[in-house]
């Protein structure tokens, strides 16, 4: 992997000090964290890309006794495997990073609500939670992390969703507003960060904001974790400046025959070797929240889109029409169209539909399925249609 | 105050005024379905969006707060796609034969398919691949899932309202559904039958159980004799599904309409309401004086009451350990029903045999109590067949009657007298004040000291009601209540009962008598009655209920003649040997799920 222009960081993994940075951050006031994180740039890497600075001023600004910071290592998007990564090896700073969070918006609590097939992860993960409890003791900081189980849902990973299945109740996205800023966790302000924003954040505090607009560009500044898989002779966790296109990104991991990259996951983009030199990996281009999935001449694009609906189809949470009924009907719909039950321009209705699940949906989830169909059907109708 | 615009008229609303209300306010139309004004904001149809300016994605006007300088606009391009393409993909979910469907022409559904999807549908038929099943195990409503929108109305009435949750939301993505516990029969866990659900249903996913087509099997069977009776509610209802305003007291029209359609005998539950009265007042002397002068401790008080059958099967699997502190009356309806095929048959002259006992309800629950094995105390089946309210105004419609132009009519007898004290227990806080007019009278030798006999501080809307009454002045047979205080309390909806029971159950519920009616309002809010029923209907029912209390000559329970009569000829004196044969019951132990 040398002489392809990516340029490798290692700021997530890199080892630190913990107490040092932690003792730094303390001494600092809340305004300092947050104006450090906003001079940042830094945007929320669980995929929306909210500029972390501002939901943490915003939960700042709350007049609350209690208030929540909430680590989202749910983790559900298709091809997505960084944050066990990142738990894994370095579960430290993601507590460190959850615990400045919490000085900076004045929450004196914690909970991480981690994936349900990451229980495994759990015995080490206490360990290493009592030791962090210890730690900030010992510096004299008052803060306390929990852990929460999810249970399979890919639509818990949406925040709304989250706080409602941490509260016991069935897993369903509120309305906003309220955000979770004002009205989150057990309607307490609550801000919710990824598990990389996290370490990013504790990061950008450790080097300072300036350190950090190095990398990047504008829109996207930084780096941040790839998690990489599909064909490629080369799948893994790899931590990238932002920036990139995705033409440079298929030169390092491409296999030399890809024609397509899904960047994102099932709720991101599928782009097509044609649009792979002017299409960026970030904000101002495709957005992602690590998982790039590369696809070879070998695969069915028709397959690949079947898979997303069919995902989507099981994984919405049923409750609002434009998701529940819409992913069911562009699932019958490209099968029909495959199998030639219907007309080709059939396509054209369920475009406009998707068009208006993007914009008709409740949250998340249903307003991005629109996405994969659209970049799919878009670029490859032929391989739909025949 | 917080300004907007929409559709290029300003508005200014209160803060946390929803865009929807706000259209409403410019009497600007927003169509919508899962949104009901007795329930919390779901936002889950998504029927109501509308397009805000510098927004990404589209707003639902009923789950938005208004902000200030919000622009709004309610009828664009982009809105009306969606919108169509939301209901085009409702209906493809949904198993549209209209024609045999109990709801055609009173259907949110079908409304709005007609304003955005008439013609050809956009989209594939999602019901052959669905494997929906109708659940008919209820005896008082029909669960048919291929006509669920799972706009969630039910399940947010059954918890908010009726704090049961026998329905919730099971399953996520296309399999996502309405459920009970385990996917039981509905007849087969904690469901009350209060049908307040079936009420709020916009579609036909959730219908009583009719029984029209029996009754005029009934009416047309010349061997028969058809008794009917009318529930208190009923009258102050009825008006609005044949066109007319809600509070529009039609009940001489209606006995009229009851007689066009056969009836043999149209009679009145306000005569066994009254006698309810009667019993039930009686009752509670006799717990009192057992627990005061007898210093008997096992007397169960607070005593509740029973004419609420919902409320019945609440307490049978919620609080079982509370059923003796029922009172054993059954409900007027069961009264009614005993009586029919007993003094009734005897006083006319006509074979028990063939009497078929009809009434007219503002409740589905009614329909499951005259099921129960309990209410066959003539020998028959006490109560042959229920309908409700909406189920009356189809059999007038199917008759063609011209009802607004029908002359009024009155009862038949017997059985066919009223006191205001019997029609207001179609409101909640009625049967306390009916039981009071009587008892503080039979006790005192005085009526009731609240001006022209309105017991005030038992009347509204609150959910939870407390009052208490100084007893002074006692006739020599009850002196041992002289300078009692008599508390009491009232609640409708079982949410509010919950409360209640909770503080029963905590030792910290100070009453000696408690009224609870399982529907918000009472039995005027009933699952039974006219669809919409929301607060403003349900207060404009309440209102014709008190009025024609205050305009009957007859006031008091214990002045019904033919109450007199019956205890004369019949029953010799309340909670006599033959009235607790015919007119108490005993209740039974449930399970909680
Ligand atoms: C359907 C759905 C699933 C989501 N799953 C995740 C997830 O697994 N992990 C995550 O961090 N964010 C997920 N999100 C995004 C979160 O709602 C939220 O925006 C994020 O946790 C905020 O953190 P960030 O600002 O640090 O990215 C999901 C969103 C949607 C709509
Ligand atoms: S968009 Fe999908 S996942 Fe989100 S609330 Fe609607 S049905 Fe649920
Ligand atoms: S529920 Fe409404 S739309 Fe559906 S069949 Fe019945 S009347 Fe028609
Ligand atoms: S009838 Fe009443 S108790 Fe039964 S499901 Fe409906 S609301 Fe709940
Ligand atoms: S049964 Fe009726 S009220 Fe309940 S979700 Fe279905 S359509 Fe809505
Ligand atoms: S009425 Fe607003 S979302 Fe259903």
């Amino acid at each position: 992997m040398e002489n392809t222009g990516l340029n490798k960081v290692d700021l997530i993994f890199e080892k630190i000090d913990n107490k040092e940075v932690l003792a730094k951050a303390f001494k600092m006031t809340k305004e300092e964290i947050i104006k450090e994180v906003l001079d940042s740039g830094l945007k929320g890497r669980g995929g929306a890309g909210f500029p972390t600075g501002m939901k943490w001023k915003f939960t700042s600004e709350e007049k609350s006794p209690e208030k929540y910071i909430v680590c989202n290592a749910d983790e559900g998007e298709p091809g997505t495997f960084k944050d066990r990564e990142i738990l894994d090896r370095v579960s430290n700073k993601v507590h460190g990073g959850m615990a400045i969070a919490g000085k900076a918006i004045g929450a004196k609590k914690g909970v991480v609500y981690l994936r349900g097939e990451y229980r495994y992860m759990l015995p080490k993960l206490m360990i290493e939670l009592t030791s962090f409890h210890k730690m900030i003791k010992e510096i004299g900081y008052d803060f306390n992390i929990e852990y929460r189980m999810g249970s399979g849902a890919y639509i818990c990973g949406e925040e709304s969703a989250l706080f409602e299945s941490i509260e016991g109740k069935r897993g369903e996205p509120r309305n906003k507003p309220p955000y979770p800023t004002v009205s989150g966790l057990f309607e307490k302000p609550t801000s919710i960060n990824n598990v990389e924003t996290l370490v990013t954040a504790m990061m950008i505090v450790k080097h300072g904001a300036k350190n950090f607009i190095q990398y990047g560009t504008k829109d996207s500044r930084g780096s941040k974790v790839f998690s990489v898989s599909g064909d490629t002779p080369t799948p893994g966790i790899f931590e990238l400046e932002l920036g990139m296109t995705v033409l440079q990104f298929v030169d390092e991991f491409g296999d030399g025959d890809t024609k397509a990259v899904q960047v994102g996951g099932a709720s991101g983009f599928c782009v097509p070797r044609k649009k792979f030199a002017e299409t960026i990996i970030g904000f101002e281009g495709v957005p992602t929240g690590g998982s790039m999935k590369l696809f070879n001449s070998s695969r069915s694009m028709y397959n690949v889109l079947h898979n997303y609906l069919d995902f989507f189809t099981e994984e919405s949470c049923g409750q609002c029409t434009p998701c529940r009924v819409g992913c069911q009907q562009l699932l019958k719909g490209v099968e029909k169209v495959k199998k030639g039950e219907a007309k080709s321009t059939y396509l054209n209705e369920l475009m406009k539909l998707a068009d208006s699940m993007k914009i008709a949906a409740k949250c998340g989830l249903g307003q991005s399925v629109g996405n994969a169909f659209k970049s799919i059907v878009g670029n490859f109708k032929e391989e739909i249609i025949y | 105050m917080i300004n907007l615009i929409i559709n290029d008229q300003k508005v200014s609303v209160q803060a946390g005024t929803t865009v929807l209300a706000a259209a409403k306010k410019l009497k600007i139309n927003i169509p919508t379905l899962c949104n009901h004004d007795d329930l919390c904001v779901a936002g889950n149809c998504r029927v109501c969006i509308v397009e805000q300016k510098g927004a990404r994605t589209l707003i639902a006007s009923c789950a938005t707060p208004a902000t200030e300088g919000m622009e709004i606009h309610t009828n664009t391009l982009k809105v009306r796609n969606a919108r169509k393409h939301i209901v085009e993909l409702l209906l493809s979910e949904h198993r549209s034969d209209c024609t045999k469907c109990y709801k055609n022409q009173n259907c949110e559904l079908q409304s709005l398919a007609n304003e955005f999807a008439f013609g050809d549908h956009i989209f594939l038929d999602l019901v052959e691949d669905k494997k929906y099943s109708i659940d008919r195990s209820s005896p008082s409503f029909i669960k048919d899932d291929s006509k669920c929108i799972r706009c969630q109305r039910c399940v947010r009435t059954c918890s908010e309202l009726q704090y049961i949750s026998a329905i919730a939301v099971a399953n996520k993505g296309a399999h996502q559904k309405i459920s009970s516990f385990h996917d039981r029969p509905m007849s087969h866990v904690v469901c009350t039958n209060c049908g307040q659900c079936v009420n709020r249903c916009p579609t036909g996913a959730l219908v009583e159980k009719t029984y029209i087509d029996q009754v005029w099997d009934a009416i047309y069977d010349p061997d028969k004799h058809v008794v009917v009776q009318t529930a208190p509610a009923v009258r102050v209802a009825l008006g609005e599904d044949l066109g007319y305003d809600p509070g529009e007291r039609v009940t001489g029209k209606m006995v009229n309409a009851l007689k066009q359609l056969g009836f043999n005998s149209v009679l009145d539950t306000d005569f066994s309401a009254d006698l309810t009265i009667m019993e039930e007042g009686t009752e509670l002397l006799v717990r009192l004086k057992k627990a005061l002068v007898d210093g008997d401790t096992k007397v169960s008080l607070p005593m509740f009451t029973s004419c609420s059958p919902g409320w019945i099967k609440f307490i049978e699997h919620k609080y079982p350990e509370f059923l003796p502190n029922l009172s054993t009356c059954k409900s007027p309806q069961q009264m009614f029903g005993a009586l029919a095929k007993t003094y009734y048959a005897k006083k006319r002259n006509i074979d028990p045999s063939k009497i078929v006992s009809v009434s007219i309800m503002p409740c589905t629950a009614k329909k499951f109590e005259a099921d129960r094995p309990e209410m066959r105390a003539s020998g028959y089946k006490d109560v042959d067949y229920v309908l409700t309210t909406r189920e009356l105004a189809v059999m007038i419609k199917q008759a063609g009657l011209d009802f607004r132009n029908l002359e009024e009519a009155i009862y038949d007898s017997i059985m066919g007298e009223s006191t205001g004290a019997a029609v207001i227990f179609g409101a909640t806080g009625g049967v306390m004040e009916a039981a009071l007019r009587t008892a503080y009278e039979i006790v005192t030798g005085r009526e009731v000291p609240f001006g022209n006999l309105n017991i005030t501080p038992v009347r509204g809307m609150d959910g939870v009601k407390e009052a208490s009454i100084k007893i002074e002045g006692c006739v020599e047979a009850w002196s041992f209540l002289e300078g009692a205080e008599l508390k009491i309390a009232i609640a409708h909806g079982l949410v509010n009962a919950n409360k209640i029971m909770k503080l029963v159950k905590e030792g910290n519920a100070p009453y000696h008598f408690i009224e609870i009616m399982a529907c918000p309002g009472g039995c005027i809010g009933g699952g039974g009655q006219p669809i919409p029923t929301n607060m403003q209907i349900r207060k404009n029912r309440m209102k014709a209920i008190y009025s024609e209390d205050e305009n009957m000559v007859l006031r008091k329970s214990h002045l019904n003649p033919e109450v007199v009569a019956i205890y004369k000829e019949f029953l010799d004196k309340p909670n006599s040997h033959k009235s607790h044969e015919l007119l108490h019951t005993h209740y039974v132990e449930r399970d909680n799920f």
